[in-house]
């Protein structure tokens, strides 16, 4: 974890409540950043931090993407110049190490920016990706195109049809062939994506936070392995360990 | 060169400053992101007999300048404590640490007392009967003064270290439960605990907290806090420990004028994990600002 005070460089709507950040700064790491982590954001008037996960980052620049959901992120809504104390480097992201060819990355809603800093990480490994992206329609989805030119199979599914399959996920993921899974989104479909899935995984889960690296204990959750922190034993957690 | 130093139930403190039970875990967190020597001392998360996970989430929400937090003393009980935790502690910090206890009946509170009795590195034990968050239990002995006495009586028996008890700001009068407790045997008092406290999600019209109530702490509760700290030192004779929304050296030293011998930081260290040593770069400085060579001296100074 480090403690860094970033740049807005970027803070646009790309589609329907969803902004796209884009933050400058020393993000310098003595360790690479791990597809699957998150930053905690401290934004003006709020007292607790918000944790927002990577959708991409290098050495001097972190891409975030988020919804309005609440009275903090529509405020940083409304943040387009200025400074935002930031830590990052939180949590315990993606292993990508399982993937023997084919990995199916699922992501719904805000659950999707993780994904494409995954994709990336697993292409330098050479491996094979393909990500089905669930939203409930035409209006909100985003980053389509940015997945298709990494040169990855991109599925879309849509609630109402209006693009690509209509339906869940879990419908657009029928006949896809791969040997590990990643997932990210609201717990119910995490949970049918693990009941449907063909292949082993890992499962990004969400709580709500008091610190983001692991003092308070306000988003233990119990496993299988036992009481775990989201904020510092997660997000992610293998589909097995999780009691569903 | 200002003094910092300050006397703790006999034990001589570098500076006041000590991160609060329940916002610096065992301190292992802390210590990948700085030297905690740089500590007056720092209280460990609350021990139970047993381990506990604590309460169904969320157990976190958020007010203005504060946060509600309905936790609910998960800990890997004493046991674990002593085989796991403990022989972690002289690795990243080299004085001594108070443990907070917490319990269910007189018993447990004793029987955790006992079993870190024979951990050197515990200086003190903080016997937390105020926590809000856990039924039939810690504050359920801090919210009348004759069970506080009780407690307080029990565990100053089986201690070998001194007892401060940290006491719940959710009563009438917390100078009766103060004075009740500093008769009962207590070495020194701490306050104050977390304010019950609960938000309401406009979408769902249920609780944001699953527990429905949490303890309300963080920047907001300062002058309410400072206030009973006011109150609870000009009534009792044994040091006071402040406790409650400080996030400055500038609160610190109104905290200490208000009678505090030494201030624990809570929440500030979530949303600034490094806050504490913050506090203490800037403590001589602020000092200077305020013509204070010595700290000590200006414990309940407030005219």
């Amino acid at each position: 974890m480090k403690n860094v005070v970033l740049k807005i460089k970027e803070n646009k709507l790309i589609a329907k409540n969803t902004y796209r950040l884009v933050l400058t700064g020393d993000l310098t790491n003595k360790y690479p950043y791990r597809p699957g982590s998150f930053v905690n954001l401290l934004i003006p008037g709020f007292y607790l931090r918000r944790p927002i996960s990577i959708c991409d980052i290098n050495n001097k620049e972190v891409v975030l993407i988020y919804k309005v959901v609440g009275k903090g992120t529509l405020q940083l809504s409304k943040m387009k110049k200025g400074e935002i104390n930031t830590l990052v480097d939180m949590g315990n992201g993606y292993n990508i190490s399982p993937v023997k060819n084919t990995a199916l990355l699922v992501g719904g809603g805000a659950g999707i920016p993780p994904m494409y800093y995954l994709a990336k990480e697993l292409l330098k490994k050479k491996k094979h990706v393909i990500t089905v992206l669930g939203f409930n329609s035409e209006k909100e989805i985003f980053y389509d195109n940015e997945f298709k030119k990494l040169g990855v199979k991109v599925v879309i599914a849509t609630l109402d049809g209006s693009v690509g399959v209509k339906g869940l996920v879990t419908d657009a993921m029928k006949g896809l062939k791969y040997d590990y899974v990643y997932a990210c989104g609201p717990i119910p479909m995490l949970k049918a994506i693990y009941k449907d899935a063909k292949a082993p995984g890992q499962y990004s889960l969400e709580e709500r936070m008091g610190c983001g690296f692991g003092v308070c204990r306000g988003c233990s959750i119990k496993t299988k392995a036992g009481i775990r922190r989201v904020c510092k034993d997660g997000p992610v957690f293998k589909g097995e360990d999780i009691i569903w | 060169m200002v003094n910092t130093k300050v006397k703790l139930c006999g034990i001589t403190l570098s500076n006041p400053i000590i991160p609060a039970s329940g916002t610096f875990g065992f301190g292992q967190e802390f210590a990948m992101l700085y030297d905690l020597n740089c500590l007056g001392s720092f209280c460990l998360k609350a021990l139970t007999k047993e381990a506990r996970y604590g309460n169904p989430t969320p157990r976190i929400a958020e007010g203005k300048n504060g946060v509600i937090n309905a936790v609910g003393l998960e800990n890997p009980g004493v046991n674990e404590f002593i085989k796991e935790e403990y022989p972690r502690l002289k690795k990243i910090y080299k004085n001594k640490v108070i443990a907070n206890v917490s319990g269910f009946s007189i018993d447990d509170y004793v029987y955790v007392v006992k079993k870190l009795n024979n951990c050197p590195q515990i200086g003190w034990f903080e016997i937390n009967i105020s926590c809000p968050n856990v039924h039939g239990g810690g504050m359920a002995f801090g919210t009348d003064k004759d069970v506080a006495a009780k407690v307080t009586k029990a565990v100053k028996k089986v201690s070998k270290k001194p007892i401060i008890v940290k006491l719940s700001p959710n009563v009438t009068d917390i100078v009766s439960i103060a004075k009740a407790v500093e008769k009962a045997g207590a070495d020194a008092i701490s306050l104050v605990n977390t304010f019950l406290s609960m938000r309401i999600d406009l979408k769902k019209r249920t609780p944001i907290i699953k527990n429905t109530f949490g303890g309300y702490s963080g920047d907001a509760i300062f002058p309410i806090a400072l206030r009973m700290v006011y109150q609870v030192a000009h009534a009792v004779k044994i040091p006071v420990i402040g406790i409650g929304g400080i996030s400055s050296a500038e609160d610190v030293i109104e905290m200490m004028l208000a009678g505090a011998t030494a201030v624990e930081i809570g929440s500030a260290n979530l949303v600034d994990p490094y806050i504490c040593p913050k506090i203490i770069n800037d403590l001589p400085k602020v000092m200077k600002q305020y013509k204070i060579e010595s700290l000590k001296e200006i414990i309940g100074g407030c005219k």
